[in-house]
């Protein structure tokens, strides 16, 4: 099933939580939200479910127009970030509950809910926790179990509250690869919320990046890491480093570095910033003319798989954050103090009225 | 426990005799106050042996008295329920103007003198008060009646279940409720099968303590009731005039039904906080989990 939402705007009191908020979404998709805290995400999606009226705005499910719909008759399916499992209830009845709710005329009978429930149980491997209280249950389980009653109902489309963001990291990641499987296996257009830049890179088909209540960049997660539209993704997705300078007829000199910018070619000598990702910062024993810039080590931070090290540029006053391969670390043999070249490499420059 | 984590413990917790002074000084007041005055109110009533104590039990005004106090509570204690629901309901799943305002006002009757709770309703609908003439040609009787015996008494005992339920739905949160009418479940569906059976224990612990300060009210009910014998006599007001009579023993002994009431609310209340603590909080699991 399709979703449009088209030109939502949410107030809550004199906060302004969306801003003509207007996302496409092709049936089968798994769709990312991604976002800081306070960007309206969570809002998004709790009005595509129906907990929230958007002050203005349509939101069209599968070509039917579902705004004014109340929220029990929508056919979504909702996992909460804190699973809101039901805990007076088992597993089996929390599960059993969309079934056991429905019309009489509608209503399954005993045995069929019982299959379903057991298939259910099976598919979100657990088949063994029927008769257990969600108390009795880890995190990683219960969310599982959530996941199991919102498709117990056979939604339309599936909406999920940062779903691992309750999670610790081990069974965070193990979940998001199974979410995606079980996409992939069932096919039910999905929208998830999460502030987790990585988990969204990693789940979705596409991303749709959020700041502030409006849609900042929407795109599948390549497109949105490697051309980012604008400063705020490019800094919410990743660290960078932020290199001031100025911007003059289609050629950029931040500091000692010269780049060509034919984008801004047109521009008469503004200021402008050039970002650069931490990972995309090399380090070398010997100055290149034109594109690398005197640093002393600062620090030095390893960080599983990947150094982290701090330079001070400029007189120290400023830093320049690289991350390194442990490979390449060990061929420079950096110390603290040493003296060194780094030069950036894949800069984005945005003239001065970008600023985050 | 090693002889280092046995010493550090030593050092965190008072001196062994501070410890016992203070369990003393505890059980030497709850003796003085709670079960010597308990063991004086069984011992007079039994004083002339189970003849005379059932004597006056069985005596007319005494059943009548009786009778009243359990029409009161009756009548109150499910009223009491709804609104105590409809209140907490409403302060814990809505924002609204003048919400503070409400809680403020469920605690009224905890902060005012039971005798002038009493006195308001004379007031109102007393022969001087504001309703008192309209009520008066229209044959209305109110105060000095029962039925002004039972505002009187829901006044009094409204802020209990309230006052239990608000903190249990607000630590619930909104959240299950969600869940349960995306999955379809209508409102009658949701508050059967998801709000009241997490709320259920506090439920009953705010009814049993609304019904025990229903039944054992003197104050307000003294103002409005008038003192009529086997008419508007409640049980406190019966003892209190058995009492005034020199009738130590019926007064004892009416006083120790409801010394049994006493006792056998403090029974439900700790088998439901019993069952509560049975049951794993999710609380608690969480931070295992985490």
């Amino acid at each position: 099933m399709s979703i449009q939402i088209e030109n939502i705007t949410k107030h809550f009191g004199g906060f302004q939580a969306l801003r003509d908020v207007s996302i496409d979404i092709a049936p089968g998709e798994l769709v990312g939200l991604l976002g800081p805290s306070g960007s309206g995400k969570t809002t998004l999606l709790r009005i595509i479910a129906g907990l929230e009226t958007p002050d203005r705005g349509t939101i069209v499910v599968d070509g039917e127009d579902t705004t004014g719909v109340s929220v029990r008759r929508r056919g979504v399916g909702f996992v909460f970030q804190h699973y809101a499992l039901f805990r007076h209830m088992t597993v089996f009845e929390n599960i059993a509950f969309g079934l056991r709710v429905k019309p009489r005329k509608d209503r399954p009978s005993g045995r069929e809910i019982k299959a379903k429930v057991m298939k259910l149980l099976k598919l979100v491997q657990l088949e063994g926790v029927a008769d257990r209280y969600p108390s009795q249950l880890s995190g990683g389980q219960r969310q599982r179990i959530a996941l199991a009653r919102a498709l117990a109902v056979e939604p339309r489309v599936l909406l999920l509250d940062e779903p691992f963001g309750a999670l610790d990291a081990k069974v965070r990641s193990e979940l998001r690869q199974w979410l995606r499987q079980l996409h992939d296996e069932l096919q039910i257009t999905s929208v998830f919320v999460t502030h987790d830049q990585e988990e969204a890179l990693e789940v979705a088909d596409r991303i749709v990046v959020m700041n502030e209540g409006r849609v900042e960049q929407s795109g599948t997660p390549e497109e949105v890491y490697e051309n980012p539209a604008n400063p705020f993704i490019l800094s919410f997705l990743g660290s960078v480093n932020l290199f001031h300078g100025r911007v003059h007829m289609g050629q950029a000199r931040l500091g000692a570095i010269d780049i060509a910018v034919p984008e801004h070619a047109a521009t008469d000598d503004i200021p402008a910033v050039g970002y650069v990702r931490s990972h995309d910062i090399s380090v070398e024993r010997q100055p290149t003319d034109g594109a690398s810039i005197r640093a002393e080590v600062k620090n030095i931070h390893s960080i599983g798989p990947i150094v982290r090290v701090t330079f001070g540029v400029n007189g120290k006053d400023e830093t320049v954050q690289a991350e390194l391969t442990r490979e390449a670390f060990r061929k420079l043999a950096l110390k603290k103090g040493e003296r060194v070249y780094v030069r950036p490499s894949n800069v984005r420059v945005f003239v001065e009225d970008y600023q985050i | 426990m090693t002889n280092s984590q046995y010493k550090r413990r030593e050092n965190l917790t008072e001196p062994v005799p501070v410890q016992w002074i203070l369990a003393i000084l505890a059980i030497l007041f709850l003796g003085l106050f709670l079960f010597l005055p308990l063991a004086a109110v069984f011992s007079q009533a039994l004083a002339k042996g189970f003849g005379p104590y059932f004597e006056a039990l069985g005596n007319p005004d005494a059943l009548a008295a009786i009778r009243l106090t359990l029409i009161t509570a009756a009548v109150s204690v499910p009223l009491n329920l709804v609104f105590g629901l409809a209140a907490a309901w409403a302060i814990t799943k809505f924002d609204f103007r003048g919400k503070n305002l409400l809680v403020t006002m469920i605690d009224l009757p905890f902060s005012v003198s039971p005798v002038i709770s009493g006195l308001i309703f004379v007031l109102i609908f007393g022969l001087q008060g504001w309703m008192g003439p309209w009520l008066n040609e229209h044959s209305f009787k109110i105060v000095f009646a029962v039925p002004g015996i039972i505002l009187a008494t829901i006044f009094v005992t409204f802020p209990f279940v309230a006052r239990e339920l608000i903190p249990l739905m607000e630590a619930q949160g909104r959240e299950e409720e969600e869940a349960a009418l995306v999955l379809g479940a209508s409102g009658l569906q949701t508050f059967f099968r998801v709000t009241l059976p997490g709320i259920r224990e506090g439920l009953v612990y705010g009814v049993i303590l609304c019904n025990a300060r229903a039944m054992g009210e003197f104050g307000a009910v003294s103002v409005v009731s008038g003192h009529i014998r086997g008419l508007t006599n409640t049980l406190p007001l019966h003892v209190e005039i058995l009492y005034n009579e020199y009738d130590f023993t019926a007064a004892f002994a009416v006083a120790s039904l409801l010394a049994m009431l006493a006792l056998a609310t403090l029974a439900v209340k700790s088998l439901t906080q019993w069952k509560r603590a049975r049951r794993p909080s999710i609380e608690f699991e969480e931070a295992l989990v985490r």
